[in-house]
């Protein structure tokens, strides 16, 4: 919240001039007749979407060429608000000279852009982009109806931001490949979220099946699950990691391992041979440089040594270098 | 012509009030808690206002109305206030109010479920009301405050708020009554129905935006929610706005003038208009006339979708309002219609439509005319009547 928030104006001052224009003379509106499309020589296609017990409903009249399936004319009624009525009539505009397999292709955003005044200011406020929805979806229910298939066999994936059409599948990949952690960089990424904001979280104007807080939790639940599977299946021994972790992912009881397993193999021995021995006290990454700091602490022969500062540290540091990531630093305390 | 029917969300200041007010926002700006002569100069006018006040709601010299900043502050502090009082000291544990309260009740209700209070929300019947029985069903000791509106804001439904209270201190609980639709529109009488605390608002009755009142039985202590000052008695900190204060007592004094008006005058105008509405085919409207405030209506058109209805409404220069989903960011259909039961495609197409004792019969032929060809205009795009009888393509 902020100050050009905590004054509401009104909605309809947010309408293009084409939304309001559309709203009080649409060009579209009508039925058509059987006896018109076949005149035309076209199938008669009427498709219904949404109810009035839901506050929004429309039906789509298509008049389908015979032969070619290109959409000769396209009408509309609607229950709805402006901005359904508006949207409606310029779906159908959009219809109109596109065959069938075109027109499915038709999507809200479509509606919504073609509605604006010009290209950079939305048609409608945020909260009115579900009312665009219903025309891009009434398009399907008219092509399934043509070509005698399931509406839901234009629709292969769960759509969560209905406003910016943005699947399950395309927020879930955007979260993993991106390490995003919080819905504002969703948003950033994908759009979802940014118009009606119904998708984010529970308690919007609409009741929905997918929220964004919950697909963000589940998947960097699931990101950390596969991650902590994938911490237990490295194996480390004293020839270093076997895992597709890095070292630096790895946890850090599992870095402890590998580090004694690589001192005990490579670096012990020779230590022992001396008289001498060491011990890893602590591990720690330091966010500034990157590195992986590894305190030890020389026993025996080797604590007061005075290569213990010098040679002996370098081979400790090199062979851990090598065999498990050139970014481990080596401190003595 | 532009025809104002939305008197329930606010209303026209009325022009004695507004006079009134002039000389507190210019030259007599003292603050009335100042020692000097220009705090004393307010306090005549802020006696008077407090005198009508006190008058119109027939409030005795023992009781408090202490103003405050509207029914919503009102509401809050007694609900909160209660909270602080009896329940968190263990000595009751639950609220009882209704479903369709306004939200300055209903939203603070949720909040105080949030950290840990009882409350007990009683459906309306198919009127839009509660009964004596519906409130004595889910009494018992243990219910520290009821309140109910005493009018509701959509529907103009009168509850039965005499006979409520009654039921609730038999029981020994306090009685509240947020009485923002009441007030102004029928005789609002606090020793006659009883009750213990009651909410207003002034910018409902012609007075000023900002300022309201909430009354209090026999000055009984309930926990201010603003500390600061000594201003009110004490009971509600914060410098007295002194020009709302001054026209929200002339306002509330005109308004109970002109309540036998508003049940002869206004009511007439209400009924024309919506006998009018009535005459359309598939339209129905809530609640019997003679149960409702005299100037509400909340009628429901079959095929046309609120806001869409508003739209071109407004372009033809008449204000009205809507529950439907469409036309507040809260996209749930009308919650009073979802409450009585109502059909839920009735639900999205609820118009509601409110008059003053400003509106003429001019405006009211005028309106009559507009919204039909709304309805006409709107039934003809309308999907929901794509295969309905031609009636409305012959006109009405």
């Amino acid at each position: 919240m902020a100050k050009g928030n905590l004054i509401s104006g009104n909605i309809w001052d947010e309408y293009s001039q084409k939304v309001q224009d559309a709203m009080n003379h649409p060009k579209n509106m009508g039925e058509i007749t059987e006896e018109q499309a076949e005149a035309m020589g076209c199938t008669l296609i009427i498709a219904d979407h949404g109810a009035e017990s839901c506050g929004d409903a429309v039906r789509l009249y298509w008049a389908v060429e015979n032969g070619t399936e290109i959409i000769k004319d396209a009408k509309f009624k609607s229950f709805g608000c402006g901005t359904a009525i508006a949207s409606s009539d310029y779906m159908a505009e959009l219809c109109k000279g596109k065959t069938v397999d075109e027109a499915v292709k038709i999507t809200n955003i479509d509606v919504e852009k073609a509605m604006r005044d010009t290209p950079e200011t939305p048609a409608v406020p945020p909260q009115k982009m579900h009312c665009s929805v219903m025309a891009y979806d009434v398009i399907k229910a008219a092509a399934a109806s043509y070509k005698g298939v399931d509406p839901e066999h234009f629709e292969d994936e769960i759509i969560v931001c209905e406003c910016a059409r943005v699947s399950l599948g395309t927020i879930k990949e955007v979260i993993r490949l991106n390490d995003l952690k919080t819905v504002e960089e969703i948003t950033q990424y994908t759009k979802a979220g940014a118009f009606c904001k119904s998708c984010i979280k529970p308690g919007g104007h609409e009741k929905k099946e997918y929220y964004l807080v919950d697909i963000l939790a589940e998947t960097r639940a699931e990101m950390e699950a596969e991650r902590m599977q994938a911490v237990a299946n490295a194996k480390v021994s004293g020839s270093g990691l076997e895992s597709d972790l890095s070292f630096e992912e790895l946890t850090v009881v599992k870095q402890l391992k590998a580090i004694e397993a690589v001192i005990d193999e490579h670096i012990r021995p020779m230590l022992v041979m001396d008289g001498g021995n060491m011990e890893i006290l602590d591990i720690k990454k330091d966010d500034e440089s990157g590195k992986i700091d590894v305190y030890i602490r020389y026993l025996g022969a080797c604590s007061g040594c005075a290569s213990g500062a010098t040679g002996t540290l370098y081979a400790i540091e090199n062979i851990l270098q090598e065999n498990l990531s050139p970014n481990i630093r080596v401190l003595p305390v | 012509m532009k025809v104002y029917l939305d008197n329930n969300a606010t209303t026209m200041i009325d022009p004695e009030a507004y006079e009134l007010m002039l000389p507190f926002l210019s030259d007599k700006f003292g603050n009335p808690n100042s020692l000097h002569s220009y705090g004393s100069e307010t306090h005549p006018a802020l006696r008077t206002a407090m005198d009508q006040l006190y008058a119109c709601i027939n409030a005795k010299d023992s009781d408090d109305i202490i103003v405050t900043s509207c029914a919503t502050e009102s509401n809050n502090w007694v609900l909160k206030g209660i909270y602080i009082d009896k329940i968190l000291k263990g000595d009751k544990k639950r609220i009882v109010t209704t479903t369709v309260e306004h939200p300055a009740i209903g939203a603070t209700c949720t909040f105080l479920e949030s950290i840990g209070v009882e409350v007990t929300r009683i459906d309306v019947n198919e009127e839009g009301v509660i009964t004596g029985d519906d409130l004595r069903r889910v009494m018992s000791d243990d219910v520290a405050l009821v309140s109910v509106m005493w009018a509701n804001n959509e529907t103009g439904m009168i509850f039965p708020i005499k006979e409520l209270a009654s039921i609730a201190h038999e029981f020994g609980a306090l009685f509240h009554t947020d009485a923002v639709q009441a007030m102004g529109k029928i005789s609002v009488n606090v020793r006659d129905a009883d009750v213990d605390f009651l909410s207003f608002s002034a910018h409902k009755f012609h007075g000023p935006k900002g300022v309201g009142g909430l009354y209090i039985k026999d000055s009984m202590p309930l926990t201010s929610l603003l500390h600061g000052g000594e201003h009110m008695g004490g009971r509600r900190s914060g410098t007295l706005n002194v020009a709302g204060i001054v026209a929200m007592g002339k306002a509330l004094e005109n308004a109970t003038k002109f309540i036998k008006y508003e049940e002869s005058h206004v009511r007439r105008l209400r009924d024309k208009l919506e006998d009018a509405l009535l005459a359309l085919p598939e339209v129905t409207v809530v609640g019997q006339k003679e149960h409702r405030v005299p100037n509400t209506i909340l009628a429901s058109i079959k095929g046309v979708e609120g806001e869409a209805m508003l739209w071109d409404l407004n372009q033809a220069g008449i204000a009205a309002s809507t529950g439907s989903a469409c036309a507040s960011e809260d996209l749930e259909s009308n919650p009073i219609m979802e409450a009585i039961g109502a059909d839920s495609e009735l639900a999205h197409t609820a118009l509601r439509l409110s008059l003053s004792r400003f509106n003429t019969e001019v405006e009211i032929d005028y309106a009559i005319e507009k919204i039909k060809n709304a309805v006409t205009r709107l039934r003809a795009i309308s999907s929901s009547y794509a295969y309905a009888p031609d009636w409305h393509k012959s006109g009405l």
